[in-house]
């Protein structure tokens, strides 16, 4: 893995970013895809050879999104040899969809989520829960990774990876280490009333004051967030086997408390910061990428 | 007889000092990290301007989010029921009295003595607050105080996902990369607020005396959406962010004239 993500010391909010070649080869003879994904937070963007993750790059979005859609898309061919022409299709998805200048073609997020989450866990997968930097989403799935049904916070970001940027800036924690740091309790506290983003901040420094210890802060906060996610997967229906992608996949205190409020295990998630390992963060792009193929392979035929 | 409404909001502390029944001074500090002593600070530069001490008064009220930590204080204030009591001492006629500050908003019915009826609040979503204004400001990378302006300068509202904070920055900034005007994506973020308000208020039952206080009563934008949303116009007093201390310090002068029978 190569470490070209900056670390910058004072920013405990910054999540790494960072790309990865997997350890195969491409020769010209196979078909190149890329699904790029614009989300709110981050820009992730993946390379198939054949269908076969091969690459991929995860930066912040920036203001600008197509801008960010470029960033992300050159940073996942950096180090591969290939070049942006190389790529035979490729597919937009995420918040900013509209506004990637490369892609062939755009597919919601909910679509490439499915079809990412699938090619990650395999067909076994029918529940899928998306959290992203300002959205939750509870995906139905069938096994070939399509979507059945769905459910998403249209209309609040309550709950959702933007807040726990704010806690990891106040409590001066690094957002990787946040999960970890909530389950360091005695005892699970009562979660927090109000998980508005806009409020974290007051909300956190009230219990602060009230002489709470940050892991306690960050337990009541995160089992409140878990609380509202299990909510949205009870309303779309829960059927094994569940998976988490998105950015919040990587959020253990998250994670395991969906699995103690639902009573089920997810399936077991993939070891990102393995050289060689899937990324659940990047699921949206590899479903976009895999949609970028089928695609290809339709246009050829035509 | 002197007494003191102290109102400890998320933002600021507001202190006003009553002197038989009528305002001698005001005083008012950010709350930061710590109310209790923003409190102080308020309480001080108020007295100060009136020339008192302390000692002076005869009973201190405090109302607001943060009364519980509030110093000197004789009792405290609900704030719908200071929100009352204040709106019917400025606008005797007032029966609804719509409350928009930092962190939430609330809206009041009451009676002609200034005692609450009803009410209605919005406290879990910053949408319908202050601070959605403020988030939506620093999108635009306008002042806060020369967002209102802004607004008026629109003839109609850009399309904004106004239901959230953090959903309407992103809108915001999607907007201002299309070019978008500045003024109409104003206008849009007062007509959301107001839409929320106005929705509060109808659940109270419409009444045409409605007074509006709290900070964003000081925001022309604002005022101008809420205007065109309830279909009247409202009255808003000349020191709109004092309101709940000033129902609180009202509130004490009763209390201590009941203590003195």
């Amino acid at each position: 893995m190569t470490e070209a993500g900056t670390v910058k010391g004072q920013e405990f909010w910054r999540w790494q970013e960072y790309h990865r070649i997997m350890p195969k080869k491409w020769t010209n003879k196979d078909l190149i895809t890329a699904g790029v994904d614009v989300g709110s937070v981050g820009s992730k963007a993946a390379i198939m050879v054949n269908g076969e993750a091969y690459s991929w790059g995860i930066t912040r979005t920036g203001s600008n999104s197509p801008e960010s859609a470029t960033k992300a898309l050159s940073y996942a061919l950096e180090g591969t040899g290939l070049k942006a022409s190389d790529i035979k299709y490729i597919v937009g998805t995420g918040y900013g969809r509209v506004n990637v200048p490369m892609a062939n073609k755009a597919i919601t997020e909910i679509a490439c989520h499915a079809k990412g989450a699938n090619y990650i866990w395999g067909p076994t997968v029918r529940t899928v829960l998306d959290v992203g930097g300002q959205d939750i989403k509870a995906i139905r799935i069938d096994e070939t990774g399509r979507v059945t049904s769905f459910l998403m916070n249209d209309k609040c970001a309550a709950g959702t990876g933007r807040g726990m940027e704010v806690f990891a800036d106040l409590l001066q924690i690094p957002i990787e280490d946040i999960g970890g740091i909530s389950l360091k309790v005695e005892k699970e506290p009562e979660p927090v009333s109000c998980t508005c983003v806009a409020f974290a901040k007051t909300e956190a420094m009230g219990l602060l004051r009230k002489g709470w210890t940050k892991e306690k802060v960050l337990a009541a906060y995160t089992r409140a967030m878990a609380v509202r996610m299990a909510n949205l997967i009870n309303r779309v229906g829960l059927e094994k086997e569940l998976v988490v992608t998105g950015g919040q996949s990587k959020n253990i205190g998250i994670v395991s408390r969906i699995e103690v409020i639902l009573g089920v295990k997810c399936l077991p998630m993939p070891n990102w910061r393995d050289e060689g390992s899937l990324d659940p963060m990047v699921a949206g792009a590899l479903g976009a990428a895999l949609f970028a193929k089928a695609l290809y392979e339709k246009a050829q035929k035509a | 007889m002197i007494t003191v409404g102290m109102d400890l909001g998320t933002q600021r502390v507001k202190a006003v000092v009553l002197k038989d029944g009528a305002v001698a001074s005001r005083g008012q500090a950010l709350s930061s990290f710590d109310p209790t002593k923003a409190a102080e600070q308020a309480v001080e530069e108020a007295l100060k301007a009136a020339g008192l001490k302390l000692s002076d008064v005869s009973y201190f009220a405090a109302t607001g989010s943060a009364m519980d930590m509030a110093p000197y204080a004789n009792g405290t204030v609900s704030m719908m029921g200071a929100d009352a009591k204040a709106g019917v001492y400025l606008f005797p006629k007032a029966r609804t009295i719509v409350d928009v500050g930092a962190e939430e908003a609330r809206a009041v019915k009451c009676n002609e003595k200034g005692i609450m009826v009803d009410f209605v609040v919005n406290e879990r979503c910053a949408a319908g607050a202050g601070a959605f204004i403020e988030a939506m400001a620093r999108a635009l990378e306008v002042k806060l105080e020369d967002l209102g302006q802004l607004a008026l300068k629109a003839e109609r509202a850009s399309p904004i996902n106004a239901s959230c904070v953090i959903f309407g920055e992103s809108d915001v900034v999607s907007l201002i990369h299309r070019q978008e005007s500045k003024p109409e994506i104003a206008r849009a973020v007062f007509d959301a607020m107001a839409d929320r308000i106005s929705s509060m208020v109808h659940r109270l039952g419409v009444n045409p005396d409605v007074v509006l206080v709290g900070g964003v009563a000081k925001d022309v934008g604002f005022i101008d959406s809420l205007n065109r949303k309830l279909g009247l116009t409202v009255s808003i007093p000349q020191y709109p962010d004092y309101a709940g201390a000033l129902g609180a310090a009202l509130t004490a002068a009763s209390r201590a004239k009941g203590a003195q029978k």
